[in-house]
């Protein structure tokens, strides 16, 4: 028999799709990726607010927010996010973003609190091993 | 007469090819790919000779331009005649953003005119409202009521350039709103032309832009139809749409079978409320995704046309040739282009229009080479118009028509894609349609499959993205200047919005609102002469929708990936 008690739990993740944008082809993926990787994968769908992308990373105790927009409004929803993990004392959710962020975007969402930008042609494999290398690290 | 001698290429000869001569070079020199494929996944040989045409007619299969099946074009003279209308999708800002982009593009040749709207817009929310105003005017044209659709249009003479408007669940308003400003200027019904996109049940499946659930939606579809066919009738309310379903991952063959089975829905719910089909359907025109592989792409647009040519005249027994005659709207497509090395989607932008030329599109939207980020700037769509002109004007083209008709390979494959998407239109069929595949979450879960499929394929290295998986430069930044959204238009627009609302007539508006609300709730009763009355009255885009809300309730459908 496998011993699987020294085996660590699987990494919680929420992969959220912010506002009224619906292109969630990329969200899917990676959805799809964490979870065969053995992460724990909460897709919260579309049409979702900053306060109910909270709720969710609260109630489900989750390591990671994977935040996806492509349309345009990333700024204004991530940056509210920051500010709201900050306020409930989850700073230490690894916070990511993906979709179509211009590079000044992605250096200005970095230095609000965003971890990580993952832009088009992301390989899921690299969202993976960052993943697992930081939360790891964290533990 | 003693023919043993005489060599011809039937199967035989082609066996014997393989095993000697081929098979000779490929000692040599391995094939670099170990069973090709198209980019859906078709299998391809080597080459292809008369043996794999043998099944198809020349006659009955192919055929000559402008006639049934239409494989060939749906006009004879194609772009000999008349070239296909440069039509670049704009829309940004407020209305007055958008209809300056407008009139950049006409002034640069382009023929045609394609509105995108706001996410607000798109989803039936007023620019007032408190969580979404952040999306006002990013992706596309806030438009809360007919005041800023006068103001879309300023100054374009709507009698002469046709028009598409991006919109799917509120279509019917937006319709309502474009006639009531052609009304507003004097011009006739009669004299509008253009599209509405109003494709709602690809909403489901593929783009998210859906409001309502899928029944009352179909019907308020039917509505806008049935309307189009009488106050509007060269305008083509239905605009099915492969684009979306393609770039949310699917197929070229699921492309193909999820938007005709859309569209058939569509024409069998209005024959069901006893609308002839032969009515409608000579104004239903399509959109397809054109994608990087060139010949596929061909077949795709040519398969299409001929088997949207079958199912209307053999299943809707449409009598009048116009119904059966598929014209359609192509856009490159926006999945394939790539952040990295932007400008090399220059490239595969002019690859993908040659594609869609050769398929014999009627009008086509050429992607700039910024949109894996943004909306474009002027510099960008410029290049995009420009190669859609240098495509027309100086490839040689457009001269004769369709080309590729009578190629082994395209025949082939063409008639492969038919008769896969039959094959898919089938088991559609079978759930219970459409409808019952999209609430099932039957078509979702394919073409998240597909997608799935397609990154794992890049993700091994099987397709090279050139710029991304090879061939990457060391520095990823883009070099280029992309286009900002000017943050003062949310708090224009309010403001707008809040003048209307201040200086409209509010027993009129309540009264219109207060009349679509009593017959919503009749999926037989066509509604859009009371959306139209709203519409007149000032009532916005929120408002309406808010009103069928009431009675027909939202979609939140359980998500597949």
């Amino acid at each position: 028999m496998t011993d699987f008690t020294n085996e660590a739990p699987p990494i919680k993740v929420v992969v959220a799709k912010p506002g009224l944008d619906g292109h969630d082809r990329g969200a899917k993926v990676v959805a799809r990726a964490l979870r065969d990787a053995g992460m724990e994968v909460v897709y919260t769908g579309i049409f979702q607010t900053p306060e109910s992308i909270l709720r969710a990373v609260i109630q489900e105790d989750a390591a990671v927010l994977g935040l996806s927009s492509l349309s345009g409004a990333h700024m204004e929803y991530a940056i509210d996010l920051c500010r709201m993990l900050r306020e409930n004392d989850r700073e230490d959710v690894l916070f990511l973003v993906g979709g179509t962020i211009p590079d000044d975007d992605a250096e200005h969402l970095k230095s609000a609190g965003v971890s990580e930008v993952f832009g088009p042609g992301s390989r899921t494999a690299d969202i993976i091993a960052y993943i697992e290398d930081r939360v790891r690290a964290a533990a | 007469m003693d023919h043993v001698d005489e060599e011809v290429l039937d199967t035989e000869r082609v066996r014997r090819w393989r095993e000697e001569r081929l098979a000779r070079d490929y000692e040599r020199l391995p094939p670099r790919r170990e069973q090709p494929t198209t980019l859906s996944g078709i299998p391809i040989d080597d080459v292809y000779t008369p043996a794999d045409v043998e099944g198809i007619d020349p006659l009955r299969d192919i055929g000559l331009p402008g006639e049934y099946p239409y494989t060939r074009g749906p006009h004879a003279s194609m772009y000999r005649g008349r070239p296909w209308t440069i039509r670049q999708v704009a829309g940004f800002g407020q209305a007055e953003d958008t209809n300056g982009r407008f009139k950049y593009l006409l002034a640069h040749g382009e023929t045609g005119l394609s509105t995108d709207f706001d996410l607000p817009t798109l989803l039936g929310y007023d620019s007032d409202h408190d969580v979404y105003r952040r999306e006002i005017g990013k992706i596309g044209v806030a438009v809360d009521t007919v005041v800023d659709m006068h103001a879309l249009f300023d100054g374009i003479p709507l009698e002469d350039v046709s028009t598409s408007l991006t919109i799917n669940a509120p279509a019917a308003v937006l319709l309502a709103m474009y006639r009531v400003v052609a009304d507003e200027r004097g011009i006739a019904g009669t004299q509008l032309t253009g599209t509405t996109q109003n494709d709602i049940l690809k909403e489901y499946t593929a783009q998210n832009e859906f409001i309502f659930p899928p029944v009352p939606s179909v019907e308020l579809v039917v509505d806008t139809m049935e309307y189009g066919a009488e106050v509007m009738p060269r305008f083509n309310p239905l605009n099915a749409c492969g684009y979306h379903i393609r770039d949310a991952g699917a197929t070229a063959v699921q492309e193909v079978a999820l938007t005709i089975a859309g569209a058939l829905c569509y024409l069998e719910h209005a024959r069901e409320r006893g609308i002839d089909p032969d009515r409608l359907a000579p104004r239903v025109s399509f959109f397809w995704n054109v994608h990087n592989d060139f010949l596929e792409e061909v077949s795709k647009l040519r398969a299409a046309r001929r088997l949207w040519a079958r199912l209307m005249r053999e299943r809707l027994n449409c009598s009048d040739p116009r119904s059966w005659l598929m014209r359609a709207h192509c856009q490159t497509s926006g999945v394939s282009l790539t952040a990295q090395q932007p400008v090399n989607n220059v490239a595969r932008t002019a690859i993908q229009a040659l594609a869609a030329v050769f398929g014999g599109t009627q009008s086509l939207h050429t992607n700039s080479l910024d949109e894996a980020f943004a909306i474009p700037s002027e510099a960008a769509i410029k290049i995009a118009v420009r190669t859609q002109q240098i495509i027309l004007h100086e490839s040689g083209a457009a001269d004769v028509v369709d080309p590729l008709g009578g190629s082994y390979y395209v025949e082939s494959l063409t008639s492969r894609i038919e008769e896969e998407a039959v094959e898919l239109i089938g088991r559609i069929d079978d759930m219970g349609g459409m409808i019952a595949a999209v609430e099932s979450g039957y078509a979702n879960q394919l073409i998240a499959d597909s997608a799935w499929e397609q990154q794992l394929a890049l993700e091994r290295d099987e397709r090279v993205t050139v710029g991304v998986n090879a061939f990457a430069d060391d520095d990823n930044s883009t070099g280029i200047e992309l286009f900002k959204n000017d943050p003062g238009v949310a708090e224009r627009q309010m403001q707008r919005l809040a003048d209307v609302k201040r200086s409209r007539e509010e027993r009129r508006v309540a009264d219109a609102l207060r009349a679509l609300e009593a017959v919503a709730g009749d999926l037989q009763h066509n509604r859009m002469p009371l959306i139209e009355e709203a519409v007149r009255a000032r009532a916005t885009v929120g408002e309406i929708c808010d009103v069928l809300r009431s009675v027909w309730g939202e979609y939140r459908p359980s998500t597949v990936f």
